[in-house]
């Protein structure tokens, strides 16, 4: 449970941006680091395309997907809206949206695994898909585990001291950032991946996951707007809290629509086994995107979307 | 009443059930997340954004329900276009238990949420029963409406 807010004391007014600070990295300093990391990701996405380019055509959009789930991140992270983020919580909570929402859906659409695969040399490549098909993965990779580290560290951030102490240590800063990103993708592309899944999941399993997640982030949203984290004020937190129900919510339909477009296609392929052509269908790009290439048995299976996995679904 | 199946097993469903059912599910999903937020909350302010006097139990529920609505709307639409890929879709059929879906579903809403958990009332500061009247009858009219209209064309089902 939160403690009693306690108007007056601003969490910030005694940080200046650019003082020293004392964990071992100040402020700008993990500016430097994350800009270097985000043109880092950027180019390695391009060059892997160079590299690959005499695989076939890869589908703009999903290239324009990294680089706008990129600046998404970025946007997020350094700039006007971090900036901002150290003294408002509405702030805070539009970076938020940004890093850890839109950014991952973004960037879970671009396909980096299967660019990643089409453009290493067939050893590394092999390498990387056994380590993807590890039990490790598959569990780590589990919507389940998904869901609790997106959810749970959305209430420990919020619900505990966590808030004001990121705000006074670049280090937790960071570290907070780091896991929203990486959770937030885990979980977009455990229930609407386009890359090869070694472990696909159930479509009633992700539908039941994405369907708690949605209900668990609105009522934190709610709640938030009676308790506002320590050292927020009540009008910004009530702006805050709406802006992540109301923002989490076109995300959360996004999501929900990204589902059933899977579903569809699937269940189509199902379908048309018994030669019937389809009268109208959704154009999708994931599948004629998978790399070709045989998997680690040096077989080619019949269904690219699942190149990676043991067992044929 | 076709039983509501996972969505895997969903595009298996002969078209009439799917024609339903689809709509059925729309109906209740655009009562619960669009009709109720953008009509009394964001048009009229009859309803507040969160009560400070709810409950953590009426919160909780209140949140799934916010989830189903948009999952089960955009699940409808998708039975639709599973339907509309493999049958020519009977209109006033869907249009009945689109009907039938959004009164179900008001209905539940009125006595479940505003009487008995007590999430939000209609409106603040007024007499409650005109409100609380109109609200359960109007939800009890279009749910017979749109049985009506299932039951007036229950011969003009979908065929492959």
């Amino acid at each position: 449970m939160a403690d009693p807010p306690c108007p007056g004391t601003r969490v910030m007014d005694h940080l200046n941006h650019g003082a020293a600070s004392s964990g071992p990295l100040s402020w700008p300093a993990s500016d430097v680091v994350i800009l270097v990391v985000l043109t880092a990701a950027a180019s390695g996405y391009g060059m892997a395309l160079w590299v690959a380019r005499e695989r076939g055509r890869w589908p703009v959009h999903r290239a324009l997907f990294w680089y706008l789930g990129l600046m998404a991140a970025g946007a997020g992270l350094v700039g006007p809206v971090a900036e901002a983020a150290h003294s408002s919580f509405t702030a805070h909570m539009t970076g938020h949206l940004l890093l850890g929402m839109i950014a991952p859906v973004l960037l879970v659409l671009a396909g980096p695994i299967t660019v990643g695969l089409r453009a290493l040399p067939v050893p590394a490549a092999k390498a990387l898909a056994r380590m993807l098909r590890s039990p490790l993965v598959r569990v780590a990779a589990h919507p389940v585990t998904a869901l609790v580290l997106n959810g749970g560290g959305l209430w420990a951030l919020y619900a505990t001291d966590l808030y004001p102490l990121m705000h006074a240590s670049p280090v937790i800063h960071a570290l907070v950032h780091a896991h929203i990103l990486l959770a937030g993708y885990v979980f977009a592309a455990s229930l609407v991946g386009v890359d090869p899944n070694p472990h696909p999941t159930s479509m009633r399993l992700r539908s039941a996951v994405l369907i708690v997640f949605i209900a668990v982030h609105s009522i934190l949203a709610k709640w938030l707007y009676a308790n506002p984290p320590a050292g927020v004020e009540e009008a910004d937190a009530r702006i805050g809290a709406q802006l992540m129900y109301y923002g989490g919510d076109a995300v959360d339909v996004m999501l929900i629509v990204l589902l059933f477009a899977g579903w569809y296609s699937a269940t189509w392929r199902r379908h048309s086994t018994d030669g019937v052509k389809p009268v109208r269908g959704l154009r999708r790009g994931a599948r004629s995107a998978s790399p070709r290439r045989p998997d680690a048995d040096g077989k080619e299976p019949a269904d690219p979307g699942y190149r990676w996995s043991r067992q044929e679904s | 009443m076709s039983t509501v199946k996972p969505p895997e097993n969903a595009s298996s469903l002969e078209p009439d059930r799917g024609t339903i059912l689809s709509g059925f599910l729309f109906g209740c999903g655009i009562a619960a997340s669009m009709i109720d937020l953008f009509i009394f909350h964001l048009a009229l302010h009859w309803h507040h954004f969160y009560d400070l006097s709810t409950t953590e139990v009426a919160l909780t529920v209140d949140g799934f329900f916010h989830a189903f609505g948009w999952f089960i709307t955009i699940w409808g639409l998708f039975l639709l276009a599973d339907v509309r890929r493999r049958a020519e879709v009977v209109w006033a059929r869907w249009t009945g238990a689109v009907l039938a879906g959004v009164g179900l579903f008001q209905l539940l809403d009125g006595v479940l949420n505003h009487k008995i958990l007590g999430i939000h009332q209609i409106r603040y500061n007024v007499d409650l029963l005109l409100y609380d009247v109109v609200w359960i009858g109007s939800a009890v009219i279009v749910l017979l409406l749109g049985a009506f209209v299932l039951w007036r064309t229950r011969h003009a089902r979908a065929r492959v």
